[in-house]
């Protein structure tokens, strides 16, 4: 091994220590005793760790239910952007028809719009729809999953294409072939084989959903058993002293579902960020 | 591929019905609403909205507030994108050129800050920076010194957490890419005797490019339109709104002073600049002879 590589190896080693000490500090926090938490003495470790912020967090009013409330969102917003995606991906890399690259371009720049200018339309959208469709109101969880849907579907459609397209046509066309139906076709073959992939987009729309912090504010104005994660996190922000720990606690709650969605795709959303390449 | 009648439109039809309801309707709306003289009176229904033309965009573009809002978003932005880019960039680069271990536990620490929420992430990065119980202060021996007062400290503090949740997706995506260059490549450029250096930028950039292109971009889209950092870490745009972005202001404008007219032409603003300044790289990235 050259000098040169060690030395690489060690910056390596450092920068990935600084990029989880945050990580570390808030899980370090979560656990300190309050004693510790205000002193002006900040360690990097603790001597006596205690889970009082814990308790505190999921004891405070409906927490477990916003922490329901953000996995509902979260897991319906996956499999709703997920069969979209995947029924799309299908028509744009099957089938040839008229307008096909338009539709293509126009997902590609349904990607750039900035989401965010359109809370103000999207909140009188909301309310008025809520007069009509019951559960997609405001105050409900369904605008939350329907919006989360629309904004992950184009970035879904785009990695899932590459997929889709990796998947060889003579196997579908062999089973049409032996007569099986195009719904045969579509979920007996072609899902099984574009799961992986599928795993890969799930990430992206389970962040999207589970991050959100804007529109759980715009929609979520007055039913509190209706808000999700973020706005239970605020709740521990004082004027006068803000509970650290308790916030700590929280934001760790909320960390630990990604993180473990994330380990358990790690190889298939590198394959699919590797994939993106050679398309 | 095959040209199959009706099929291809019904397997789209769901992701039609979802994205021109919930976005090509709202545009149009975003568009209407900006024209319009449209508060908190109208919602309620109380008032009849009143057509104003290019009365809100007259009146933004009068305000000097606007100017220094859009001046401070644009180099937000761009600042946050070239030091994701740069971190993202490097980290990959460094990737490929160090042993197994580290590369491991450098790639398991990204996934992580990548998977903590903009939340939590924001509230941690607060508690590190606190005016009194935080680590930085009490380390470096500024106990006292509140970051969130001086426009630029806060601004660089938000930009930072910012870096620190978007630089993984670069990384890893640019490693997988650089994964995938075939190694003939890369050796017959070694026995070639190029240089390192020349070896990224004339071999791995070239190749590279489509991926950059998505890198840029989403990097772009990304840091222009940051929203919850810096709502929860300088609590809705900092002390008398000196560290406002667009997207925050015009939400501020919209539900909190209920000039959703006004928030709506913010938007639009937004809009535009992000469409123009995206196909102003997607251009000349034809220019360069990629096809996309």
């Amino acid at each position: 091994m050259r000098p040169g590589r060690r030395l690489l190896d060690a910056f390596a080693v450092l920068i990935a220590l600084a990029t989880i000490f945050p990580i570390y500090w808030m899980v370090l926090a979560a656990v300190k005793p309050p004693g510790e938490i205000q002193s002006l003495d900040q360690r990097p470790w603790t001597l006596a760790p205690t889970l009082d912020a814990f308790r505190r967090v999921v004891t405070v009013d409906n927490f477990g239910r916003y922490f329901l409330n953000s996995v509902l969102v979260a897991l319906v917003v996956v499999v709703l952007s997920g069969l979209c995606a995947f029924l799309a991906a299908v028509a744009l890399t099957r089938f040839r028809f008229r307008l096909r690259t338009t539709v293509l371009v126009l997902f590609l720049v349904a990607q750039m719009v900035p989401v965010e200018a359109l809370t103000i339309p999207l909140f009188f959208l909301v309310r008025d729809l809520g007069a009509q469709v019951p559960g997609i109101g405001l105050n409900t969880l369904g605008s939350l999953m329907l919006v989360h849907t629309a904004f992950t579907l184009p970035f879904a459609i785009w990695m899932l294409r590459g997929f889709v397209a990796a998947v060889p046509d003579e196997l579908d066309e062999a089973a049409q072939l032996d007569g099986a139906g195009r719904f045969t076709i579509l979920w007996r073959i072609l899902f099984p084989l574009v799961a992986p992939g599928l795993a890969a987009t799930s990430v992206f729309s389970f962040i999207t959903a589970w991050n959100d912090f804007l529109f759980a504010r715009t929609f979520i104005i007055s039913a509190t058993d209706r808000q999700t994660l973020p706005m239970a996190l605020l709740v521990f922000f004082k004027p006068d002293e803000n509970d650290w720990g308790a916030i700590m606690a929280a934001s760790t709650l909320m960390t630990v579902p990604v993180l473990i969605f994330f380990l358990l795709v790690r190889r298939r959303l590198v394959a699919g960020l590797g994939g993106a390449v050679k398309d | 591929m095959r040209s199959a009648g009706r099929t291809p439109l019904w397997l789209l039809a769901p992701a039609a019905v979802v994205l021109g309801a919930l976005f090509v309707y709202p545009m149009w709306q975003l568009g209407l609403l900006s024209v319009l003289d449209f508060r908190q009176a109208q919602v309620s229904g109380g008032q009849p909205a009143r057509f104003v033309g290019t009365g809100n965009y007259a009146q933004l573009l009068g305000d000097t507030q606007f100017w220094s809002v859009l001046n401070a978003t644009v180099l937000f932005a761009a600042a946050c994108v070239v030091a994701t880019l740069a971190v993202g960039a490097g980290l990959a680069v460094l990737l490929t050129r160090i042993s197994r271990w580290p590369r491991l536990l450098l790639s398991l620490a990204a996934m992580a800050a990548w998977a903590v929420p903009a939340v939590s992430g924001s509230t941690v990065w607060m508690f590190l920076f606190d005016t009194d119980l935080g680590l930085v202060n009490q380390t470096l021996g500024l106990s006292g010194l509140n970051w969130m007062y001086d426009r630029y400290s806060a601004f660089a503090l938000v930009g930072a957490v910012v870096v620190w949740h978007s630089f993984p997706f670069v990384m890893i995506t640019l490693y997988a890419g650089i994964e995938a260059i075939p190694r003939s490549v890369l050796e017959a450029a070694a026995i070639d005797g190029a240089s390192a250096w020349r070896t990224f930028w004339r071999i791995m950039v070239p190749i590279l490019r489509p991926l950059l292109a998505i890198v840029v971009i989403q990097s772009i889209i990304w840091d222009f339109k940051v929203f919850t950092q810096i709502y929860v870490m300088t609590r809705g745009g900092g002390l008398a709104g000196q560290n406002l972005t667009l997207n925050v202001w015009a939400y501020q404008q919209a539900f909190a002073a209920g000039e959703y007219g006004l928030g709506a032409a913010i938007g639009v603003v937004m809009m535009v600049i992000l469409l123009i300044v995206t196909l102003l790289y997607l251009r000349t990235l034809r220019r360069s002879g990629e096809p996309l």
